[in-house]
């Protein structure tokens, strides 16, 4: 029991296929990359769920804070004009 | 409470009312994240500590075909272990930690788990009974209020219905064998009939937690109505293997539109719960034999990816 230091935590993400983007799966612990990744297969992959794998160290992920959730998403909210559906055309004009 | 404390968990309850997910880092009270630590880690237990009754028959299953089923089966339970301890490491606690609790025997595991499987029958019923009840509670979790939880129960709710499938096939296969194979599995489901419905947990009038987590929407359904539910599943699947339920009280009430069944002994359950079952001790010193043995590979494990670091700093320091 000399190095009592536990393997880091990683996070996941995997593409289910080519043509989609890396999504999120789960996290595990693994000593290295390398590990992480092999584990990630293991754990998230065993039905062919899995192109290819992303690993990242769970302390790398600088993560936006839900307090301020509000103040970061609200400009958004009041701009309707970013949406085709503020435009008023005429039903005659088609394929726009 | 203060009033500060007052309004957040005001907001809380009517975002839970609101049956939206509650994430890592959102604000949550403090019980929340205790009972949510308390039942993911538990769960994550049972997993990991199930794997060992099956264990028991990979080198004596009687096929390749059972074999490679049965080891993919607890490979996935390894896996559903694994997703469990990822969820309840997002509350705030560490691997280490949920390892020590269950070691120590301060947190539980499912109970059926300290029951013994004696025959190759056993797979059978576990895979049909303790999968199939483990899959009316981890369906109704598929829409619990915290939101890994609920992620975790998703894949595993996908994988685990080949689990339930290979062993109502075993039990099939043995039914319609020779008379002493189907006694086999009669004997079988006369083991694990009961322990099986225990699997619920206790009644609702003696369950302490279940109405804050119905609050909370932790839970969506109580002990009773799951098992209910399951009794209702698994009957008609036991009449068609021609197996008779050992339950004199079991029968089809057209009123209620269920079956009745008969009263748990509850003094067995507890004193399963209590740690006096018949494989408690075996269970716990198998796991932590496991961890101890282990315990050399992961340290190497670490030491090497250090070593590795260290040489690609100095490394990189030269060419600079
Ligand atoms: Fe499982
Ligand atoms: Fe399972």
């Amino acid at each position: 029991m000399t190095n009592k230091k536990n393997w880091p935590l990683w996070e996941v993400f995997i593409r289910s296929k080519n043509g989609l983007s890396h999504k999120h799966a789960g996290s595990l612990h693994a000593a290295d990359a390398e590990m992480a990744i092999e584990n990630a297969r293991d754990v998230y992959t065993r039905r062919s769920e899995g192109v290819s794998i992303w690993v990242v160290e769970s302390r790398y992920i600088t993560a936006s804070s839900p307090n301020q959730a509000e103040s970061l998403f609200d400009p958004a909210d009041d701009k309707v004009y970013r949406h085709p559906t503020f435009y008023n055309l005429p039903d005659e004009v088609k394929h726009i | 409470m203060d009033p500060k404390q007052k309004a957040l968990a005001e907001q809380f309850q009517a975002r839970i009312d609101a049956d939206e997910k509650i994430e890592p880092k959102d604000w949550m009270p403090d019980a929340y994240r205790k009972t949510l630590i308390r039942q993911i880690s538990q769960h994550a237990h049972s997993e990991v500590v199930g794997m060992l009754p099956e264990g028991n028959w990979v080198t004596r299953a009687p096929s390749l075909r059972r074999k490679v089923a049965l080891l993919a089966k607890i490979q996935d339970e390894a896996g559903h272990g694994l997703y469990l301890y990822g969820a309840a490491e997002t509350l705030g606690i560490d691997r280490e930690e949920l390892l020590e609790e269950l070691h120590t025997g301060k947190a539980k595991y499912s109970s059926i788990f300290n029951y013994p499987s004696l025959s190759w029958a056993d797979m059978g019923a576990i895979g049909w009974l303790v999968d199939g009840a483990a899959i009316m509670n981890q369906v109704m979790l598929t829409r619990t209020s915290y939101g890994p939880y609920a992620r975790a129960m998703v894949r595993i709710c996908k994988e685990e219905s080949f689990h339930q499938r290979q062993g109502y096939e075993i039990l099939l296969t043995l039914c319609r064998g020779t008379e002493a194979q189907k006694q086999m599995a009669q004997d079988s489901l006369n083991r694990w009939w009961w322990p099986s419905l225990m699997m619920f947990g206790p009644s609702d009038e003696a369950s302490t937690h279940t109405q804050q987590s119905m609050d909370w929407r932790i839970k969506r359904k109580t002990n009773d109505e799951l098992r209910q539910q399951f009794v209702d599943a698994t009957v008609p699947q036991a009449d068609f293997l021609g197996l008779t339920v050992p339950d004199p009280d079991l029968k089809w009430n057209e009123a209620r539109g269920h079956y009745d069944f008969g009263e748990i002994d509850w003094a067995e359950f507890w004193n399963v719960v209590k740690g006096n079952g018949p494989c408690n001790r075996q269970r716990m010193q198998a796991r932590i034999k496991a961890h101890e043995e282990g315990a050399w590979v992961r340290e190497a494990a670490m030491a090497y990816a250090e070593k590795r670091q260290k040489r690609q700093e100095e490394r990189k320091a030269a060419v600079a």
